[in-house]
C-alpha cells in the first residue's frame, strides 16, 4: 500500500502530479521509497536537494567530514554558517528547510566493509557520491550483494560520468573498471581541481536517473554510460556490458562478501590529511624552515604553473609532476632536494619517481605549500 | 584519419590537446601512434609487458573495444576514438 499525500503534499508535489508519468500514484511512489546518498560533497549536494525537494520519502546520508569553507564554491547544500559543522547535519538542517515531510537520516561516519551492509540494507537506491576510488568499489560491491541500483556519478575539472549500475539488469562499475588505476596516476579534485558547477550539472543528471528508476519511467541508463565535457559542451554515451569475467556480477564470480578496499585500491579512501611520503622521506615544513638556514637545498616545486601565482617559494624550480619523468636531467643526484606541491600528494608520487630513478637525497615536503603557509610563512595564502 | 579523445586527467600529457588525429587502420596501431605522439601517455596507457592497462577503457563509437576485437578492432577514417577514464571525483574532497 503506498502512502497516502497529505493536502499540503498535494500542493507542493502539484508540478508532479500534473506530469502523467509521475502523477499522484507516481508522488506516492516517491514517498514510499529511500534512497542512500554516498559522500554530501559536490554531486551529494545537488544530488540531496532534488531528491528531497521531490519528495523522496526518506533520504540517508553518509559523510564523516566538517564543512570546510574550499567546498562553499561548489558544495551548495552547505552554507558559511555551517562552516565548520559536520557535513551531515548541516544537510540535512538544508534539506528539512526545503522539505518538511521527508525523513533524513545521516550516518556521521566513513563508509567501510564494517558498516555498508548494514547501512544500505533498508534504502530502495544508492547513489555514489563519493571522491575516491575504494568507496566507489565498496559502493559498487554493496549494491551488487544486495541487489540495488547503484547511480553513479563521478566528476574531475570539466568531466563527468554518469551511470547506472545494476547488476540485476546490466553491468555493474567492476565491469567496466575491474580495477582501479594504480595510487597516484589519477588526481583526485583535490589536487586536479573542479569546475564549481560541475558537480551541479552531473549531480542533476544523477538525480534524474534516480528518479527515474525509483518512478519506474523513462530509459534508465542502464548499460549506458554519460561522458560529459563542459568546455566541449560535449555529451556522449557509450554503450556498457555485462562483463562475463566480473568477479563479483559475472556467472563465476569469487568475491562474494566485501573486502579491504584500500588495500585493493592501494589508497586510503577515509584520510584526507596532508601528503606525507612516510616518516624517512618526509621533512615538515618547520623542519625545512630551520634547514634552509644552513644548508643549501634544491627545492622543486611540481605543482603546474598557475599555481605559483597563488603562492610560490622562493628560489624553488619548477617542474610540474607530468614533465618530471622527462626532466630528470635538469636534476642532480647528487644535490640534497626537497619536493613540494599544494598539500603534499603529488610530491610524494614525485619522490617515488625520483627514487626509481636512483635519486637519494630526496625529501618530501609533508603537507606542501599548505603546511608551509600554516606554519611558517602566514603571509602566504592557503588553497 | 581517425580522431582520438583524450579525457582530460591525460590532457597533460598531450600538451593540453583534447582531441589527436592518429593513424592505423586498427586500435592497435592507432595507439601506435599516439604514444609515439606523445611518449608520455604510454606509461598510462600499457603495463611494462606492453600490455593495455586494465583499466583503461576503448571505446570505438558507442563501443568498447573489449566487445570487439579488442586491440585488433579495425578503426575507419573519421571514426570517433574515445579514451576513457577511471576518475574517482565527488568533489567532497576539503
Amino acid at each position: 500500500m503506498l502512502p497516502e499525500l497529505s493536502r499540503d503534499e498535494i500542493l507542493r508535489y502539484s508540478r508532479h502530479l500534473l506530469i502523467p508519468e509521475v502523477g499522484l500514484e507516481g508522488q506516492r511512489k516517491l514517498k514510499n521509497s529511500s534512497a542512500l546518498i554516498i559522500g554530501t560533497g559536490g554531486l551529494g549536494s545537488p544530488v540531496a536537494l532534488y531528491l528531497a525537494a521531490a519528495g523522496i520519502g526518506r533520504i540517508g546520508l553518509v559523510d564523516y567530514d566538517t564543512v570546510d569553507s574550499s567546498n562553499l564554491q561548489r558544495q551548495v547544500i552547505h552554507g558559511t554558517s555551517t562552516v565548520g559543522k559536520l557535513k551531515v547535519e548541516s544537510a540535512r538542517v538544508k534539506l528539512l528547510d526545503l522539505n518538511p515531510n521527508i525523513q533524513v537520516d545521516v550516518y556521521n561516519e566513513p563508509y567501510t566493509s564494517e558498516n555498508a551492509l548494514r547501512i544500505a540494507k533498508d534504502y530502495d537506491i544508492i547513489l555514489d557520491g563519493t571522491d575516491n576510488f575504494p568507496t566507489r568499489y565498496l559502493t559498487n560491491d554493496v549494491a551488487v550483494f544486495l541487489g540495488k541500483p547503484n547511480v553513479y556519478a563521478s566528476i574531475y575539472r570539466f568531466d563527468g560520468q554518469v551511470s547506472v549500475f545494476y547488476a540485476k539488469e546490466g553491468p555493474c562499475y567492476r565491469c567496466l573498471f575491474p580495477e582501479p588505476p594504480p595510487p597516484g596516476l589519477v588526481p583526485s579534485c583535490a589536487e586536479g581541481g573542479v569546475l564549481g558547477v560541475l558537480p551541479g550539472t552531473i549531480g542533476t543528471i544523477q538525480a534524474t536517473e534516480a528518479l527515474k528508476v525509483l518512478l519506474g519511467i523513462g530509459e534508465p541508463m542502464i548499460g549506458r554510460l554519460l561522458l560529459y565535457n563542459a568546455l566541449d559542451m560535449s555529451f556522449d554515451f557509450v554503450k556498457l556490458k555485462k562483463n562475463p569475467n566480473c568477479r563479483v556480477c559475472g556467472p563465476n564470480a569469487d568475491i562474494k562478501e566485501l573486502i579491504d578496499y584500500e588495500e585493493f585500491c592501494g589508497v586510503p579512501s577515509h584520510d584526507h590529511e596532508e601528503g606525507s611520503a612516510g616518516a624517512s622521506w618526509d621533512i615538515t615544513a618547520t623542519e625545512l624552515a630551520e634547514r634552509v638556514k644552513t644548508n643549501h637545498l634544491k627545492l622543486v616545486d611540481v605543482r603546474e604553473p598557475h599555481e605559483l601565482e597563488i603562492s610560490r617559494l622562493p628560489d624553488a624550480t619548477n617542474i610540474p609532476l607530468g614533465q618530471l619523468a622527462a626532466r630528470l636531467s635538469e636534476l642532480d643526484s647528487a644535490e640534497e632536494m626537497v619536493l613540494f606541491c599544494k598539500s603534499g600528494a603529488r610530491s610524494t608520487r614525485a619522490l617515488e619517481l625520483l627514487t626509481s630513478a636512483g635519486f637519494k637525497k630526496v625529501k618530501n615536503l609533508k603537507g606542501g605549500i599548505n603546511a608551509w603557509a600554516r606554519e611558517v610563512d602566514k603571509s602566504l595564502p592557503i588553497y | 584519419m581517425p580522431a582520438l579523445r583524450v579525457p582530460t586527467p591525460l590532457r597533460a600529457y598531450t600538451n593540453g590537446q583534447s582531441e589527436v588525429t592518429v593513424n592505423g587502420s586498427n586500435i592497435s596501431d592507432a595507439l601506435g601512434d599516439l604514444t609515439t605522439q606523445y611518449p608520455a601517455l604510454k606509461p598510462h596507457l600499457f603495463n611494462e609487458g606492453g600490455e593495455l592497462r586494465p583499466f583503461v577503457n576503448l571505446f570505438v563509437g558507442e563501443n568498447n573495444i573489449k566487445d570487439l576485437q579488442g586491440v585488433n578492432t579495425p578503426i575507419k577514417d573519421g571514426e570517433k576514438i574515445m579514451l576513457i577514464p577511471s576518475i574517482a571525483g565527488g568533489g567532497n574532497v576539503a
